[in-house]
C-alpha cells in the first residue's frame, strides 16, 4: 500500500529530486534584489543612517514599517495552521506546511528589520547585557524570540514523517535527512506520540502569536504620541497581522501551485475557503480602523486632528485611502462573490491586500512622527533609494528562503494528505454521526414529563 | 540633594538665539553643514521655537519658546530605552550614555518635545578647538542636552579641593551664563531661597505640555499682563 501511495504523491518529491531551468532563473533574479538590499545595507554601515531619509522628526521610516508588516505576515502561518488543525477542518491538509513556512521564514526578515534600522548594530548585543525590561522594545525581543523557538518547533514536529519518507526514498542528503528524520518508522506508538506533540504546540503557538504583534503594537500605544496612544492598538495590530497574513499565504499558495504543478493538491475549493477568510478579516480590520479613527475624530483633541488631517487629507492622504481602497474596496469586490475563476480573484484580493496591509502600517508609523506638538517645521519623509533596497532585499530574501526550503522538505505534507485518505474520510464519517441525533434507536415522540 | 532647574521668562527673551550659539560651542554640537540641514538633520539641543501669534499677519508678531531639554521628572523617553541608555539621575538630570546608545531612535519618538537629536553621520572628530570636557558624539547614537552637566563635575570638584559645599550660581548651563536678557535662570528647585524656585511660583509660571504629565524641570513664564 505505501508503494501506491508514493507513487501516487510524487509530485510532492518531484521539486526536492530534479531542478529545472525556472529554479535557477528564479534565485538568480531573486539573489539580484539580495544583491541591491546588500549593497544598500553596506552603504549604510559604512555611513550611517544619514543615507536614508530619515530626519528629525520622522526618526522612523521604512524599516520600523517593514518591522511591523513582516511580523504581521509571521501570523499567517502558525496562527491559521494552529487554528485549522485544533477546528479539524479537513481541508487544511495541503495548506499547513506552506503557512508554517511562512512564520519561521519571514520571523527572520522581521526581526532583521530592527538590526536595520538600529545607529548601532554593533552594540546590539547590548539588549542582553543592559536589557532593561520597562522598554515595550525588550517585550518584542523577548516574544519573538519565544514565537520563533516554538513556529521553528511546530514546523519541524509535522515534517519527522516527511522527512523519513525522504531518506528512504531520495538518494540525495542521505545524512541530513537520517539525521533530522529522529529514527522516525512510523510505528502506532510514534504516530501518538507526534499527534499529541503537534495538539500542544498548535495550542501552545496561538496565545505566543497573539502575544507578539500586540507587544509590537505596544512600541507605539505606549508612547504618548497623538494617534499612537491608542488602548486598541494591541486587538488592531493582531487583527491586522492575521489579515495580512492570510494574504500572504495564498499568494504563496498560487505561486508553487503553478511553479510545482500542484494543481490536484491545491484545488479552488482551498482558495474559495481561504478567500471567504480573507473577506472575514477584511471587514473586521475595516470595524477597527473605523473605531480608532471615529474615536479620535468625535474627540478632536488638537493634536490627534493635526495628525488625523495629515493622513485623511494632508500629506499622506494618497496613503491613507490607497489603503482603503486596497484593504477594504478591491478585496470586498473580489470576493463577495467567489463562483467562477475563483483562484484569480482571490489571488488578486491577496496582492492588493499585502499592498495595503504595508500601506496601513506606514500610515501609522510616519504621520504620527511628522506632526510634532510643538511648533517644529513640519517632517515629510521620502525614502532613499537605500532604504527601497532594503524593502526588495527583504521580500526577495524571504522568498529565497522559502524557495529553497521546497527544494529540501515538501511544501505539502505528504503523510497528512496520506492520513486524509487513509484515516480521514473514515473519522470525519464518525464524527459527522455523533453531531447528528442518535438514529441507532428511534425514540418515541413521547413528551418528557412535566411538558 | 539638589534637583536642578531652569526659568525661562519668555517676557524677557528676544530670540537672538545666543543660547543656542553658546550651547553649541560648549557641547561640541555638531554644525551638519547646509545640506544635511536643508535633510532636517540640524543638531540643536537648546532650539528656539517660533510661533506665529497673528496668522492674517505672520512675521509681524512672533513669540519665541528656547526649548532645551525640559529634564522632566517623569520622562517619556527613558522609559523606552531597552539598554539603560538614557536614564533619570538622582538630581533630576536626565543623561545619556553615548557609549551604550544602540541608536534605535525609540526615545526621539516618545519624547513630545523632540528634543533628542541622531548622529546620522559620523559628523565631527576630535580636533583641536572643541571643548575637552565634553565627549565627542559617533555616529549612530542620540543626544541632547545635559544641563551642562560636566560643569556641575567641574563646580563639584573645585569646591571639593576647596573643602566646601558647591555655592549658589556657582555651577550654571552655558545657555543662561550667554542670555543677553537674563531670560534664562538656573539653580537648584530644591532651595526654596533660590531664585529659579521663587520665580518658579509666580503666576506667569507654566509647563510645556504640562497636561502630559512629564513634570519637566524647565518652566517658562509667559508674556506680561498685557498679553494675557
Amino acid at each position: 500500500m505505501a508503494d501506491r501511495a508514493d507513487t501516487r504523491d510524487a509530485v510532492l518529491l518531484a521539486p526536492i529530486e530534479l531542478t529545472g531551468r525556472g529554479f535557477y532563473l528564479t534565485v538568480g533574479l531573486l539573489s539580484l534584489l539580495i544583491l541591491w538590499g546588500a549593497i544598500a545595507y553596506w552603504t549604510q554601515f559604512d555611513e550611517g543612517l544619514g543615507v536614508t531619509g530619515l530626519h528629525q522628526p520622522v526618526s522612523w521610516g521604512f524599516y520600523v514599517t517593514n518591522f511591523v508588516f513582516f511580523i504581521g505576515i509571521s501570523h499567517a502561518g502558525t496562527l491559521i495552521s494552529a487554528i485549522l488543525r485544533l477546528s479539524k477542518a479537513e481541508w487544511r491538509r495541503p495548506i499547513t506546511r506552506m503557512a508554517e513556512v511562512i512564520t519561521v521564514m519571514v520571523l527572520f526578515i522581521g526581526a532583521g528589520q530592527i538590526l536595520v534600522d538600529l545607529g548601532r548594530p554593533d552594540r546590539m548585543l547590548n539588549i542582553i547585557r543592559y536589557g532593561r525590561y520597562q522598554s515595550p522594545l525588550l517585550w518584542d525581543a523577548t516574544s519573538i524570540s519565544a514565537y520563533l523557538t516554538a513556529s521553528i518547533v511546530y514546523l519541524y514536529i509535522p515534517m519527522i514523517p516527511d522527512i523519513a519518507i525522504l531518506r528512504d526514498r531520495v538518494g540525495k542528503r542521505k545524512l541530513l535527512y537520517t539525521v533530522l528524520a529522529l529514527g522516525w518508522q512510523g510505528t502506532e506508538h510514534q504516530q501518538k506520540v507526534l499527534n499529541r506533540a503537534i495538539a500542544i504546540m498548535a495550542v501552545l503557538v496561538i496565545p505566543i502569536a497573539v502575544s507578539v504583534h500586540s507587544v509590537v503594537s505596544f512600541v507605539f500605544s505606549m508612547t504618548l504620541q497623538p494617534m499612537w496612544h491608542s488602548t486598541i492598538f494591541g486587538p488592531y495590530f493582531v487583527v491586522g497581522a492575521i489579515f495580512s497574513g492570510i494574504a500572504a499565504l495564498i499568494v504563496a499558495m498560487v505561486a508553487f501551485r503553478k511553479a510545482y504543478g500542484l494543481h490536484g493538491y491545491l484545488k479552488p475549493i482551498h482558495f474559495r475557503y481561504l478567500g471567504q477568510l480573507l473577506l472575514v478579516m477584511a471587514l473586521l480590520w475595516f470595524y477597527f480602523t473605523f473605531a480608532e479613527y471615529l474615536t479620535g475624530y468625535y474627540g478632536a483633541e488638537p493634536e490627534e486632528m493635526k495628525v488625523f488631517q495629515a493622513k485623511f487629507s494632508g500629506p499622506f492622504w494618497p496613503f491613507f485611502w490607497g489603503m482603503v481602497l486596497t484593504n477594504l474596496i478591491i478585496p470586498i469586490l473580489c470576493l463577495v462573490r467567489l463562483g467562477r475563476r475563483t483562484i484569480g480573484k482571490v489571488l488578486i484580493a491577496s496582492l492588493s491586500v499585502t499592498v495595503g496591509m504595508w500601506l496601513e502600517r506606514f500610515i501609522i508609523v510616519v504621520p504620527t512622527l511628522s506632526n510634532p506638538r510643538l511648533p517644529f517645521g513640519e517632517g515629510i519623509y521620502w525614502p532613499t533609494w537605500v532604504e527601497w533596497g532594503e524593502l526588495a532585499g527583504s521580500f526577495a530574501l524571504f522568498a529565497l528562503f522559502y524557495v529553497l526550503f521546497t527544494k529540501l522538505f515538501p511544501v505539502i505534507s505528504i503523510w497528512e494528505i496520506r492520513e486524509g485518505r487513509e484515516v480521514g474520510l473514515k473519522e470525519v464519517e464518525e464524527r459527522l454521526l455523533t453531531y447528528l441525533p442518535d438514529t441507532a434507536e428511534p425514540r418515541h415522540a413521547e413528551p418528557e414529563r412535566g411538558w | 540633594m539638589a534637583r536642578w532647574g531652569m526659568v525661562i521668562d519668555l517676557d524677557r527673551c528676544t530670540g537672538c538665539q545666543a543660547c543656542v550659539i553658546a550651547c553649541k560651542a560648549e557641547n561640541n554640537v555638531p554644525a551638519v553643514g547646509a545640506k544635511e540641514a536643508v535633510r532636517g538633520r540640524i543638531i540643536s539641543w537648546m532650539q528656539v521655537l517660533t510661533e506665529v501669534e497673528d496668522h492674517d499677519h505672520p512675521g509681524e508678531q512672533m513669540r519665541f519658546v528656547p526649548r532645551p531639554c525640559l529634564q522632566c521628572d517623569d520622562p517619556p523617553c527613558t522609559k523606552v530605552c531597552p539598554v539603560y541608555a538614557t536614564y533619570r539621575n538622582p538630581e533630576g538630570i536626565v543623561a545619556q550614555i553615548y557609549a551604550r546608545c544602540i541608536g534605535c531612535r525609540f526615545c526621539m519618538a516618545a519624547c513630545p518635545y523632540n528634543a533628542k537629536y541622531f548622529n546620522w553621520h559620523r559628523y565631527q572628530k576630535e580636533g583641536p578647538g572643541q571643548n575637552p570636557d565634553v565627549s565627542v558624539r559617533p555616529k549612530g547614537v542620540v543626544e541632547k542636552c545635559t544641563f551642562c552637566h560636566h560643569r556641575l563635575q567641574h563646580a563639584r570638584e573645585r569646591a571639593l579641593a576647596e573643602g566646601r559645599e558647591v555655592a549658589p550660581g556657582e555651577y550654571v548651563p552655558a545657555c543662561a551664563e550667554a542670555c543677553p536678557a537674563r531670560a534664562i535662570i538656573f539653580g537648584d528647585l530644591s532651595d526654596p531661597g533660590s531664585e529659579v524656585s521663587r520665580l518658579a511660583q509666580s503666576r506667569r509660571a507654566f509647563r510645556l505640555l504640562e497636561e502630559l504629565g512629564t513634570k519637566p524641570k524647565v518652566i517658562y513664564l509667559t508674556e506680561g499682563e498685557g498679553r494675557g
